[in-house]
This record gives C-alpha cells, sequence and structure tokens, in this order.
C-alpha cells in the first residue's frame, strides 16, 4: 500500500477566491442581520409568541446535525477500521468541525441576548437537555481536533482508533442530545416522541454524507485531483441506505402517532391539510428528499453517474432542511391541546393553526451560518494538509481504477 | 353554598386583609424607623416593606388559585386590565408599538372553551399555572426560570438568555418573549428585550401580604388566592368542598391553580 500524500488545495484560483467572496458577502450579510435584530429587537423577525423558534433555528438544527454525519466517514474508518475510507478522514472530521460551527454561530446570534453568552457558560442547570447541548457542542469540538491531531501526528497515530470511537460516541450522544431538545417536550403534540432522538442520528447520517459528497467531488474536480469511481460508488451506496433510513424512521414516527388517537389531529395537520406543510412533508421531504434520491443512486442508468449522485445529494439536502422546518416550525404551528376534546379560542390565538414568514435578517442570518460553515472548510483545506493528493484505489490497497473527478 | 360558609369565607376574607394591612403598617414603622436611623440602606427599607422577601420565601407556603368558572362572566376581562395595570404590559404600558398582536406580551388572558359534543361554553382567565413540576424550569439552560421555595415561578431576568426554550416547554403558552426595548415599565415588575416573561403571581404584592392583582379586581368572586399548604386557609377549605380540576392535568406538571366548573 502507498503512503498517502496529503496537501493543501492551492485555492489561488478565480473560482477559490470568487466563490470565497462570496461566502463572505453572505457572512457580512448575516453579521449586518443579527446586528440589526440585536437592535432593534426580534419584532423585526417572523417569530412572534406562537412561533418562538424560526428560521435561524432551522438552519442551526440542520447545520449541527448535518455536523454530526459529516464524521461518518472518519468514524467508519477508524472505528469500523475500513481502511478504503481512511484517506478521508482527514476532510470528514474538519467538515464535522465547520459545520458544527456555522450551526451553533446561527444559534447563538439568534438568542435573545446574545451578549449574555457568558451566562449560558457559566450558570447552569443540568436538568435541562440545552444545557448539556453545550458541554455536548463543546465537547464535540475538543474530541475531534484531539481526533484529528492523531491523524496528523505520525507519533499519535496509535491513538486515532481509540480517539475515533471517543468521537463517534460522542457525536451520536450529541446529536441524540439535539433530537431530544424536540423528544423531551411533552406538551406539544408534534413532539414528545422518544424515536426523535434516533431518527435525528439518522438524519445526520443522510445529511452530512450529502454535503460530504458535494464538497468531496467538488474539491477533487477544482483541485484537478483524481479519485476512484470505487470509492465514491461505495459512499454513494452507504449514502443510499442513509436516506433509505430516513424514510424509514419518517414512517415509523407517523405510523405511530396515527396509531394513537390523540395525536391523530396533529398527523392530519401534517399529512393531509396543514397547507405548506403537507406540501413541504409530501412533496419536498418524502418525494424530493427521499424517493427520487433514492432512484438517482440505485438506479442502473445512473450507476456511474456524478451528475446524478450529486443531484441526490442536493435533493437530499433540499428534503433535509424541509424536514427540520417541519418539525422545527410545524411542531409550533400546531396549536397546544389545553382541553382535550374541547375548542378553545383567546385573544392569543389559543386553538388556531399559527401562520409563519420569515423575514429577511432572519434568512440572512441563516445562510450565513452555511456561508461559515463552507468558507471555513475551503479555507481549512487551504491551509492544512487535509486532502489526498489521489484517491486512486492504489493508495488504499486497491486495484487502481481511478478516474479523474 | 349555605349562609354559613359563606360566612366564614368572608370572615377568612377580612382576616387576610387585616393580616396584610397589619404587615403594611409594620413595614412603615421599620420604613420610618430607617429613615430616623443613621446609615440604613434602602434595602432595608424595601425589605421591612416586604416581610416575606426579608425572610425569603418559606416551603411551609405553597401559593395557589382557584378559579371558580361558574362565576367568570364571558366577555367579562378584568383580571386581564388588573394585571395590565399593575404590571406595566398590553394597555399598562406605552410600550411595545413596534410589535405585532401576535409579538405582543400576554400574561394574562381569557380563553373561550367550547365542549365539541354539548355545545357548552366556558370562560376562564389562563396564565402562568405555577407547576409544582414547571416544565418550563426543568429546560432552562441557565436556571433563569425558577421555583421559589413557596410555589411561585419566575424568570430571573439577570441570567435569562432569551433562547425561549422555555416557551417551547410550557404546555399553557403562559409566556411571552419581548420583541423590542422598553421603557414604560413599573419598578416592581422588571421587564426587558430579549427576556421572557409570565404571571409572577403578583409576587410583589404576595410577599407584602396582599393578593394578586387579578384576584382583588374580579368582583364576581371568581378567582381565590391562597396558601394550599395550609389546610385552614379559605381555598384549602373551598378546594376540599368543591370539586375542581388542573389544565393538562395528565401531564403530571402539578398546577398551583385549579378550575372548578369546567
Amino acid at each position: 500500500m502507498k503512503r498517502v500524500v496529503y496537501s493543501g488545495i492551492e485555492g489561488r484560483s478565480l473560482g477559490y477566491w470568487g466563490l470565497m467572496a462570496v461566502l463572505g458577502f453572505f457572512i457580512l450579510m448575516a453579521a449586518g442581520a443579527f446586528l440589526f435584530m440585536e437592535h432593534s429587537g426580534h419584532h423585526a423577525s417572523g417569530m412572534n409568541n406562537q412561533i418562538v423558534w424560526g428560521m435561524p433555528h432551522v438552519f442551526a438544527i440542520f447545520l449541527i446535525v448535518a455536523a454530526s454525519g459529516a464524521l461518518n466517514v472518519a468514524s467508519i474508518s477508524s472505528v469500523f477500521n475500513q481502511k478504503i475510507y481512511k484517506p478521508l478522514a482527514r476532510m470528514s472530521a474538519i467538515l464535522a468541525l465547520t459545520l458544527l460551527a456555522g450551526g451553533l454561530a446561527v444559534l447563538v446570534l439568534d438568542l435573545g441576548r446574545a451578549d449574555r453568552l457568558i451566562v449560558a457558560m457559566t450558570e447552569y442547570n443540568f436538568k435541562s437537555i440545552f444545557a448539556w447541548n453545550i458541554y455536548l457542542y463543546t465537547g464535540f469540538f475538543v474530541i475531534v481536533l484531539t481526533y484529528l491531531w492523531t491523524m496528523f501526528d505520525p507519533a499519535m497515530h496509535k491513538f486515532t482508533r481509540t480517539a475515533g470511537t471517543a468521537a463517534f460516541l460522542w457525536r451520536l450522544a450529541l446529536t441524540t442530545g439535539t433530537g431530544s431538545i424536540f423528544g423531551f417536550l411533552s406538551a406539544r403534540q408534534g413532539y414528545d416522541a422518544s424515536i426523535m432522538a434516533p431518527m435525528f442520528i439518522i438524519m445526520s447520517f443522510a445529511f452530512g454524507k450529502a454535503i460530504f459528497l458535494i464538497l468531496l467531488i467538488g474539491t477533487y474536480r477544482y483541485s484537478e485531483r483524481s479519485i476512484s469511481a470505487d470509492l465514491i460508488t461505495r459512499l454513494k451506496n452507504l449514502f443510499g441506505v442513509f436516506v433509505a433510513a430516513v424514510l424509514y424512521f419518517t414512517v415509523v414516527f407517523h405510523l405511530t402517532n396515527l396509531y394513537a388517537a390523540e395525536h391523530g389531529d396533529y398527523e392530519r395537520f401534517i399529512l393531509v391539510d396543514g397547507g405548506i406543510f403537507t406540501f413541504l412533508f409530501w412533496g419536498v421531504q418524502v418525494l424530493m428528499g427521499g424517493i427520487i434520491p433514492l432512484v438517482l443512486i440505485y438506479h442502473s442508468a445512473f450507476s456511474h453517474n456524478y451528475r446524478a449522485l450529486i443531484t441526490a445529494a442536493v435533493l437530499v439536502i433540499i428534503g433535509g432542511f424541509a424536514q427540520v422546518y417541519g418539525i422545527v416550525i410545524g411542531g409550533q404551528a400546531f396549536p397546544l391541546v389545553l382541553f382535550p376534546g374541547k375548542e378553545v379560542s383567546s385573544s392569543f390565538n389559543d386553538g388556531v393553526v399559527s401562520s409563519y414568514a420569515p423575514t429577511l435578517p432572519e434568512v440572512l442570518l441563516g445562510l450565513g451560518g452555511v456561508a461559515l460553515a463552507i468558507a471555513l472548510f475551503l479555507f481549512a483545506i487551504k491551509v492544512l494538509r487535509l486532502v489526498p493528493e489521489s484517491m486512486n484505489l492504489e493508495n488504499v490497497d486497491r486495484r487502481d481504477n481511478g478516474v479523474p473527478c | 353554598m349555605s349562609k354559613d360558609e359563606n360566612r366564614s369565607e368572608q370572615q377568612a376574607h377580612e382576616a387576610q386583609v387585616v393580616d396584610a394591612a397589619r404587615r403594611r403598617f409594620l413595614g412603615q414603622a421599620a420604613g420610618a424607623t430607617a429613615i430616623i436611623a443613621p446609615g440604613v440602606t434602602l434595602m432595608t427599607i424595601a425589605q421591612a416593606d416586604s416581610g416575606a422577601a426579608a425572610e425569603g420565601a418559606s416551603s411551609a407556603k405553597r401559593w395557589g388559585m382557584l378559579v371558580d368558572t361558574n362565576k367568570c362572566e364571558t366577555g367579562c376581562n378584568d383580571c386581564v386590565d388588573a394585571c395590565q395595570q399593575e404590571n406595566g404590559w398590553g394597555a399598562g404600558s406605552s410600550d411595545e408599538g413596534l410589535s405585532d398582536s401576535r409579538q405582543k406580551a400576554q400574561w394574562i388572558r381569557t380563553v373561550t372553551v367550547r365542549d365539541k359534543e354539548t355545545k357548552h361554553t366556558t370562560q376562564l382567565p389562563m396564565m402562568c399555572q405555577h407547576c409544582e413540576e414547571p416544565p418550563c424550569v426543568n429546560v432552562c439552560p441557565t436556571g433563569a426560570s425558577m421555583k421559589r421555595a413557596d410555589g411561585i415561578v419566575l424568570v430571573d431576568k439577570h441570567i435569562c438568555i432569551g433562547c425561549r426554550y422555555c416557551m417551547m416547554a410550557c404546555p399553557y403558552k403562559a409566556r411571552s418573549f419581548i420583541h423590542e426595548s422598553l421603557h414604560d415599565q413599573k419598578s416592581h415588575a422588571p421587564r426587558g428585550k430579549g427576556t421572557v416573561e409570565s404571571c409572577t403571581m403578583c409576587v410583589h404584592r404576595v410577599d407584602r401580604g396582599d393578593q394578586p392583582a387579578c384576584v382583588e379586581r374580579c368582583d364576581k368572586g371568581a378567582m381565590m388566592f391562597g396558601d394550599l399548604n395550609d389546610p385552614n386557609s379559605q381555598i384549602s377549605r373551598k378546594l376540599a368542598r368543591v370539586s375542581s380540576t388542573q389544565i393538562r392535568a395528565d401531564l403530571g406538571t402539578k398546577p398551583s391553580i385549579r378550575y372548578s366548573g369546567i
């Protein structure tokens, strides 16, 4: 087996700097949106006392969930000793960190009192899954950075598997924590389900893998390096399993709810007459983000078609975003059941479905988080030796069938 | 209800009022002494003015309310008006001009409940239920949402980071987020942009021996306030006599607000 040579990408092309400039523009816009909302208050957002978490949370949760999943390739190589993925472990780990950074930035900047972040770091209520998440997120940074160290430093290689296992277990806990933010809310019809935790884990596998695939193929294509078709096929098949698993968990979640009569109204809302939420569920999450990608991944007509794979990955991201939107916004839009079996009305929108229209600052703040995550990743692969110079399979003890990407 | 019961309730109410007046007098006397005595801080006066605050809340008491929905008249909004004036929100404040109707704070609201099958309609006041097992307190990452020893659930505005997780967790939609800067506030009910707030059970009044503003204003007798831990309190005796329920009792949050007639 040849030694894998890692190097930073050149990052001098017009394309690289042009992309960085666009990402920088979005980051600046997000900074402006944050300052605007911080100064004027959240009345400038579409959020209110019925929909208390809006578009920034959708972006933040999507990115945090995807971050955990982006670590997948590294985990498979270190924990399950799949050597073929080992050269990609560094990229996988760094992407996990940058996605988490982007998501947390959005989450923190949407706080009502973002200036009190230090309070969140010094005052803890350990009954709160939110407080636990603060530890899980910061711990993830520490563990994955240590994991990267063991991969970079030859003297530390002997600890790579241990660090990788720790990172794997930690990311499972992290996504369990994120899912439990909703799963633990017993008062809301759309949440209150322990399946939220494993469902978020499997969502993280799919979303993280989709982002990883796009950035991996994009990096190799634009840095004019080659990558093995076999490796891409393996990644693709794994990706397909994750996409199917998300659909499976979605079916189980809704079937369980349908079986319990008390959740019947909520299920009717999401599946039948919830307007935008019903459209997002069937049209975007299930069809666009699940079924079509599965066809693109598994149909023989697309078996060696990178464009089809990239399309599938993009669709999974769009479908995943719709899924998180449906969970976060849809779960709040459905009215709280104050008196089961009775109709309620009040001046505070009791008993009615709440509408939500995100404003520009909210969307810009969310997009800024995505831009930050990608920009940090592009910066990291330029300045650090993260990308294998060639991913032909001779590097990974396989026959060479590398193709230019 | 018999005449005797009415009389005993009235006597108990009068005893509470006398007790409150006695506390006020003692507090004011202490305040006056403090002014005369050199080197005494304003804090001492404030604490003397509110006996319970000086002592700290005691778990010997558990403050609660009983709402008789049969006496709550449809269209009456007195409790809401009283709360607004007392605590400086809604019509009781010139603030929140930029927030839309769904963004404005609402500490207490009247909810109309209609039985789908019988069509029977009831009105009742809905506010923070001051749960014994408050989900808002459990989920708050910083501990800003807290329950006093006497059962009153409050938000510590100094450490609230505005994450709104408590609003997601509250089964009663009792909490509001402040969406803009505020200027017209009451000193006893501090509020602030970017933080969450809710009914305080008029803790400033309770601590000085008074009743919450909503209870005091309700001249229909639909709201009763008192110590649920004291078996001889007016509210405990009435609860022992009449059938009452807690909203979403199935969730096990054990609210301190009970309702009869629903």
